[in-house]
């Protein structure tokens, strides 16, 4: 009988991600249980994570984070391979497609605000291609349109907004202390 | 309210106002539809009746699992009886522009909303 042990070699930067993913993954508990109107209509926090983890680590780090969050929340949620799974893994999908190309917008006039929107709205267009090409192949979810584009605007905006938040947090908690007029 | 306004840069009001226009675009062309003239009622995938919204009337649709009852009264469509177990499309209520539609599952019935813009006024011959 022998013992076999498999080591895998993890560098700091995997277990950051896996940090990071986790952080993520509370914010989709904890968002599960806000009763929603429409389903579907949710605030999105954990992508506030992968805003941050965008802007402080690049792009293929927010993708892992981000990836590894509809995994694991759906293993999570039971619902791994089932709808529902398919949904987030499209609106993910679509959503760091466009942050790829959002986060070379010029920093001096395009922030965290104007990636989390263009995410936002990528999300539900992700999301909207699945329910037509798949589970609801008739017009009438046009109809549902207006709600979801509505919220992805607001929520977006929000989240952009704590992102912003936190990223600025982090920064002074970098620097020495400076005097803040506000 | 100040210090959050600080965070959005002069390009993310750019990316605000050009979302929100195309929110209200989007929400205008969609939603503006004209109120419906006639529901069609599907049973298992097929047209069941095509019906005019002038007439108020019950109209018993038969599916797998028993009888739908749909209502039409003051050119507004509605499902008021279903055997399916979660009752949603009871629960939609009131159908009244062109284009929205009520399905009830497992018992495979709908009823559509269709009509609305007439492409022209009268035919003459």
């Amino acid at each position: 009988m022998t013992v076999s042990t498999i080591k895998l070699d993890t560098t700091a930067e995997d277990h950051h991600i896996a940090g990071m993913a986790a952080i993520a993954l509370g914010l989709t508990v904890l968002e599960n249980a806000i009763p929603s109107p429409l389903p579907g209509v949710k605030p999105g926090l954990a992508n506030i994570v992968t805003l941050i983890v965008l802007s402080r680590y690049g792009w293929r780090a927010a993708a892992w984070v981000s990836l590894l969050r509809v995994v694991a929340g759906s293993l999570l949620f039971g619902s791994f391979l089932a709808p529902g799974f398919f949904l987030s893994l499209a609106g993910a999908t679509l959503s760091l497609l466009v942050l790829a190309f959002a986060q070379h917008l010029p920093k001096r006039w395009f922030g965290p605000v104007s990636h989390s929107i263009y995410a936002a709205f990528a999300h539900i267009t992700g999301q909207m291609l699945v329910v037509y090409l798949w589970l609801i192949p008739h017009t009438g979810i046009a109809y549902l349109i207006p709600i979801f584009a509505t919220a992805a605007l607001v929520f977006g905006t929000v989240n952009g907004l704590i992102a912003a938040k936190f990223m600025d947090n982090g920064e002074t908690a970098n620097k020495p202390v400076s005097e803040n007029p506000s | 309210m100040q210090t959050q306004l600080r965070h959005i840069k002069p390009g993310d009001w750019l990316t605000l106002i050009l979302g929100s226009v195309c929110v209200i675009l989007i929400t205008l062309k969609l939603w503006n539809g004209e109120l419906a003239d006639k529901a069609i009622i599907r049973s298992g995938g097929k047209i069941f009746r095509e019906v005019p919204l002038s007439r108020d009337q019950h109209i018993e649709v038969p599916g797998p699992l028993g009888t739908s009852i749909v209502t039409i009264e003051k050119r507004k469509v509605r499902i008021t009886s279903d055997p399916s177990p979660r009752q949603y499309c009871v629960r939609q209520g009131w159908l009244q522009q062109s284009g929205e539609i009520a399905i009830c599952l497992p018992n495979e019935v709908s009823v559509e909303l269709a009509g609305g813009k007439k492409k022209y006024d009268s035919l003459n011959y």
